[in-house]
């Protein structure tokens, strides 16, 4: 069994809704709400669920691009575990070396000044890593193995001289070339067109084996995430609701929303039935939510104890699948 | 069989730019039957929007038809004035496009934007009869009427989407054009609203092209199946007939690149290369530089779309055995 990369307990991230410059915010988004899970080194573990569910908060409170509202995020940094909530200058930087976020779209996360070596080669300027020529070399190597081959005719070209899929590829390169132990993907493929999407499923699993890298993969995609990650992890208004192995939780789904979830997924195949999805009303926002299950007013299944109760516990209903329902 | 209500013949489309001419659909012929719904796949660039908007003649100034004929109900579309073109568009071909919320006007209250429509086409109508056909056009798109008096901006995704599929029923349309109506949705909406769409078309007859990406999507509610590929359609088929007979290498890349939930958890296959350049579309068949099945005669000449048997259409010089 290998070691424990990364470690969240009680994560929150509230964001105030302000009224006025000078008025204190009385209403809150609770984007993430007291979320915990561990990522071992070397796997892969999928986040999915709807828009606002808080996905894309928590890939980037794991990179700290935000800083969480309360709760730890323990990362092994150099063989120690560190919490990198509370970093700060000289080890906030060095913290950085080991993480690394893909963005989603290749359109708007490359700056259209910068050639692609240019691109590639900044994490390594920011960290001070080699000399010019060394960078060089590295960056035609690293090019090579995102396949924009050969790399010297890529080093310098514009981003609006590249296809999407390219983009998508430098948009990689540029996140592995420091050799980061974690790398936060969110919706890496979701601007790409079929026959391009595949290629690059493929290129960040390869890499991620080759250079032993441990994603959190974040899609809305079921289908996608069941081939990039080995766990799975389901959102809902900033809670985390179920999380297993993939196939397990894909083939039985126990938390209500994951299965309403799953039944929602169009299957390519014109012979498929698919049975509507048992889940009623439209998703809201998680602004100061009552205590009880974030699930509450949408669920079919709801009893007495789910009106009294607290927001039910992550609890681990046999095998490592955690549901969070009184009603399984 | 039902008769057809569009039928479009070698339909090509270019837009000049100033880089060259972009060929952007090319030699095109189709045909859909009344109450039909036919799905039209592609990958972004393949040409199947820019067939919708030639169908609606919606095309930007820079686009020139360049030959073919669009006969919807018997009239050629091709030559008509935009005078003559407006006692087609939205009143008998209606379009659901993909942003909802650039559909509809933000200073307007919804209610209003459907009234509007239905006036242009059926003159002066009496307000209070047109606000109850609003309600029941909400109802029957699954929306409360209650919503009906409120702004787009306090409407939710797939409430937009509902109002704008609303609109486009507005005038009894025979044919519906939905163009990605359901990419920007969450999947549960979707399920939805595709569901919804599906209902309405069997209640009311209507005739429906969708348009997507998503072979998930096309595969739930089409009854007929179009493959375009680099301003080309490659190939035609009954729905079941295409996902499980593909003809062309290309169509059985596309369904073998899909990821699903169900399923043993397949390997996916990789299609190498990218779409071409239509500034300068490869020779022969366009697919050739990414087709692992091309022979020398893929190179120098185009396949003739034909017929391999109950309707099936594909060009290709090297057919698979389905």
């Amino acid at each position: 069994m290998s070691e424990t990369l990364v470690r969240v307990e009680n994560l929150c991230k509230y964001f105030p809704l302000t009224r006025g410059l000078f008025r204190r915010a009385s209403l809150f988004v609770h984007a993430v709400d007291d979320i915990n899970f561990t990522i071992k080194r070397g796997e892969s573990l999928g986040l999915v669920g709807e828009s606002g569910s808080g996905k894309t908060t928590t890939g980037k409170l794991l990179v700290r691009l935000l800083e969480p509202t309360s709760g730890r995020i323990l990362m092994k940094v150099d063989g120690e575990e560190v919490d990198i909530s509370t970093l700060k200058g000289e080890s906030l930087k060095r913290f950085r070396r080991h993480v690394q976020m893909i963005f989603q779209d290749p359109y708007e996360s490359l700056n259209p000044r910068f050639t692609v070596f240019d691109t590639v080669a900044e994490p390594l300027v920011v960290q001070g890593i080699g000399n010019v020529l060394e960078r060089e070399e590295r960056v035609a190597q690293m090019l090579a193995l995102v396949g924009l081959t050969p790399p010297s005719s890529f080093l310098f070209r514009f981003p609006h001289e590249l296809s999407g899929g390219q983009r998508q590829r430098v948009a990689i390169a540029r996140a592995l070339i420091i050799e980061p132990s974690f790398v936060v993907a969110d919706e890496p493929t979701s601007m790409l067109d079929v026959s391009i999407r595949t290629g690059i499923m493929y290129l960040m699993l390869d890499l991620a084996e080759r250079l032993g890298v441990t994603y959190l993969y974040i899609t809305h995609d079921l289908a996608v995430a069941r081939y990039m990650s080995s766990r799975l992890a389901v959102m809902y208004l900033g809670k985390i609701v179920e999380m297993g192995e993939m196939e397990e939780v894909l083939q039985k789904p126990l938390h209500p929303y994951t299965r309403a979830l799953i039944s929602a997924v169009p299957i390519p195949d014109p012979r498929y039935k698919r049975p509507i999805p048992e889940i009623k009303g439209a998703i809201s926002e998680p602004i100061n939510p009552p205590p009880t299950c974030r699930f509450l007013d949408r669920c079919l299944q709801a009893a007495k104890i789910c009106q009294d109760s607290p927001h039910p516990p992550l609890e681990d209903k046999g095998g490592g699948h955690y549901v969070a329902c009184y009603m399984v | 069989m039902a008769e057809s209500i569009l039928k479009i013949e070698n339909f090509t489309m270019h837009y000049m730019t100033k880089a060259g001419e972009v060929s952007a659909v090319d030699n095109v012929s189709l045909e859909i039957r009344k109450g039909e719904s036919l799905g039209l796949v592609g990958e972004s660039g393949c040409g199947k929007t820019s067939l919708a908007i030639s169908i609606m003649k919606l095309l930007p100034e820079n686009a020139v038809i360049k030959g073919g004929h669009i006969y919807f109900d018997g009239t050629d579309l091709v030559p008509l004035s935009e005078d003559e073109m407006r006692r087609f568009r939205w009143r008998r071909i209606s379009m659901i496009f993909q942003a909802a919320m650039n559909s509809l006007n933000p200073v307007y209250r919804v209610s209003d934007q459907i009234i509007e429509a239905m006036e242009t086409h059926f003159g002066n109508i009496d307000y209070s009869e047109a606000r109850e056909k609003v309600a029941n056009l909400f109802r029957l798109v699954g929306l409360d009427p209650k919503f009906m008096d409120q702004y787009p901006h306090e409407y939710s995704g797939g409430m937009r989407q509902r109002a704008v599929i609303a609109m486009a029923l507005a005038c009894e349309p025979d044919l519906i054009i939905a163009d990605e109506p359901t990419t920007a949705l969450d999947v549960i909406v979707q399920d939805n609203i595709l569901r919804e769409l599906k209902a309405l078309q069997e209640k009311l007859g209507t005739t429906m092209i969708y348009i997507s990406h998503d072979i998930a999507v096309i595969a739930e509610v089409s009854h007929r199946i179009g493959i375009m590929y680099a301003g080309k359609l490659v190939e035609l088929a009954d729905a079941e007939e295409i996902f499980h007979h593909p003809i062309h290498p290309y169509t059985a890349g596309l369904m073998s690149a899909f990821p699903s939930i169900i399923g043993p958890k397949r390997e996916l296959v990789t299609i190498p290369g990218e779409p071409p350049d239509l500034l300068n579309p490869p020779s022969g068949c366009r697919f050739h530089p990414r087709c692992q099945y091309a022979t020398e005669i893929c190179r120098e000449k185009e396949p003739e779309f034909k017929d391999y048997g109950s309707g099936h259409m594909a060009s290709c010089w090297n057919p698979l055995e389905g």
